[in-house]
């Protein structure tokens, strides 16, 4: 981390790996703390969305019955963290009826292009967040 | 420990920061910026203003960066930098300004 904070020299690329509904254990809440602490650092840094972890972007998320805040407009905010790369599985959204129109509407804007507002989430394919996988330095699983 | 407001109290944590975010007042403002001895201005109210806005949209108070980021596309770079933010609350603009619009402190500042 020394050398980054240098300069920039090295940047790593950070995956963390989200594989729990968002309430009822208190790791969706960590995790999404953790990239935006992690994000000052300026690593490349994504997430991912496999399994229950789908329901964490899920639209109209209310609390109110359960009584915690409802951290979910947070996942809004990450684009301003320069945090840009949502990979949500496609097969974990399939095996519980979802879609791409189940999922909040998560954007940043592009400041190489003009600010124009682009879509952070992107589905992919099992296989394909495989290989984004065997592509990072390091992977933090919650 | 409390703020005191018009003879009503207003719990706040050791650092300053109030635990109930509902019981915020302008008034309350008023009584923590005196304790940070900052004379609100009209430009401190919108900083405050604006991390209050940014709060609700997105239930976080958001780092310094960021914070001067989203000035800075809002209000042009002559505000959108450190120099101008620490000239309005010098102990820290997400600190101080966080506190006196009575948001939690912001995530990963220590």
């Amino acid at each position: 981390m020394s050398e980054a904070a240098g300069g920039g020299a090295t940047s790593k690329k950070f995956l963390y790996v989200n594989r729990k509904a968002p309430y009822g254990t208190i790791y969706a809440l960590e995790s999404l703390e953790v990239v935006l602490i992690g994000a000052a650092f300026e690593q490349d840094v994504s997430l991912a969305f496999i399994d229950d972890g789908v329901f964490q972007l899920s639209k109209g998320q209310s609390t109110d019955a359960i009584g915690v805040k409802n951290f979910s407009p947070t996942y809004r905010a990450l684009g301003d963290y320069e945090v840009t790369k949502l990979y949500v599985e496609k097969e974990s959204l399939d095996e519980r009826g979802l879609t791409l129109d189940d999922l909040m509407d998560v954007t940043y804007e592009d400041e190489d292009d003009d600010y124009e507002e682009k879509p952070s989430i992107r589905v992919v394919s099992r296989s394909e967040l495989a290989d984004i996988m065997a592509g990072q330095d390091v992977i933090l699983s919650f | 420990m409390a703020y005191s407001v018009n003879g009503a109290t207003v719990e706040h944590d050791e650092e300053g920061y109030i635990t109930d975010l509902s019981s915020w007042t302008k008034e309350l403002a008023d009584v923590i910026a005196t304790e940070e001895k900052i004379d609100m201005n009209e430009e401190h109210w919108e900083i405050v203003n604006f991390l209050r806005d940014y709060y609700d949209e997105y239930q976080i108070a958001p780092a310094v960066r960021v914070l001067i980021k989203a000035i800075k596309k809002k209000w042009g770079k002559e505000r959108g930098n450190n120099e101008y933010m620490y000239e309005l609350f010098p102990y820290g603009p997400a600190k101080q300004a966080c506190k006196i619009a009575g948001l939690p402190k912001p995530t990963g500042c220590v």
